[in-house]
């Protein structure tokens, strides 16, 4: 899984292309005991790592400056969740309670959503997904959204199976020329 | 994005299977469910078994059942067996700036279907199916229920 787009003018981060959906076979990893809860700052090099996974390309920055954002402004609706097994971080999930935009009522927006190639097929990220929107709910949103490449057909596939549909708004784009 | 005929056919009888893989389902029972002709159908479910989505089964009790895998198998990977999915050819319009403009539009349409039709696999369509049942269940439910003295 990867990284959908963020929401609102301020990102243009394109979604990254994702690896390969593994073999529908057993996880290579044992089944245990998985637990969703809030990022802690030690968890931030298995984020890091993870992404540079799947993304080919490490941004301790970046990350860095995502955990200020979201894993010490729960307050504010932002949310950074890390799936573990075994005491290990296999996945995490980032989103936020945003309100007004694009003319919408307040909702819930899950922009990243990534679990380690070798634990996936556990639920983990149905479990993310379940923990996130369990925060959104007791924010009082009833809606929660996401958007992301339409080649991104394995992390589509996720999302649908979670029961998401298309949403009534179309994302729109153009050149600006120099 | 509309299709043809053999290829809805094809998704109906695979969701019929696909909901309940143990059972064989006879044909005549899908030709009846959805007022098609059995040898119409029957064409349709030997295609779907020669690419081997479904297993016939001879004899007395028997019928089709899905063998493939649902949380795999797409709406796509059913609908390009039965008919072109590729961008149609262009004809001569399309050298004019209007039918290039027109082509380029449709091209959108046709690619936001493919990524939808491509993105939900059987089992997210009988999670569909199952919510719109439930969705149109609880509203009689409640028409049903006796109102409170």
């Amino acid at each position: 899984m990867s990284k959908t787009t963020q929401p609102g003018a301020a990102s243009k981060r394109r979604t990254k292309a994702i690896a390969p959906a593994p073999p529908a076979v057993a996880p290579a990893r044992a089944r245990a005991a998985l637990s969703i809860r809030a990022v802690r700052h030690e968890d931030l090099d298995a984020v890091i790592e993870m992404d540079a996974m799947v993304t080919g390309i490490h941004k301790r920055d970046y990350w860095n400056s995502l955990y200020r954002r979201y894993a010490e402004a729960v307050a504010t609706g932002h949310h950074f969740l890390v799936a573990t097994a075994d005491d290990e971080v296999i996945g995490f999930v980032i989103g936020e309670v945003r309100d007004w935009e694009f003319g919408s009522q307040p909702c819930g927006w899950v922009f990243a959503i990534d679990v380690r190639p070798d634990a996936r097929l556990m639920g983990a990220a149905t479990q993310l997904l379940q923990g996130i929107c369990q925060r959104f709910r007791r924010a009082g949103v009833s809606k929660v959204r996401t958007l992301l490449a339409r080649e991104n057909t394995l992390i589509l596939s996720f999302f649908r199976s979670q029961g998401m549909m298309i949403s009534p708004f179309i994302p729109l784009e153009m050149d600006l020329e120099p | 994005m509309k299709l043809q005929q053999n290829t809805r056919l094809a998704l109906f009888s695979l969701l019929e299977f696909a909901a309940d893989p143990q059972r064989q389902i006879p044909a005549a029972e899908i030709a009846q469910k959805y007022d098609v002709s059995s040898h119409h159908l029957a064409k349709v479910l030997a295609e779907l078994s020669r690419v081997g989505m479904v297993q016939s089964v001879r004899g007395v009790g028997g019928g089709y059942r899905f063998i493939g895998n649902a949380r795999r198998l797409t709406l796509m990977d059913v609908i390009s067996r039965f008919e072109d999915v590729l961008p149609v050819e262009g004809n001569h319009s399309e050298a004019t700036p209007v039918g290039q403009a027109l082509a380029s539009v449709l091209s959108e349409i046709d690619a936001i279907a493919k990524a939808s039709m491509s993105s939900i696999t059987l089992e997210t369509m009988l999670r569909i199916v199952e919510r719109q049942q439930a969705g149109s269940a609880a509203p009689a439910a409640k028409k049903s229920k006796p109102a409170k003295n």
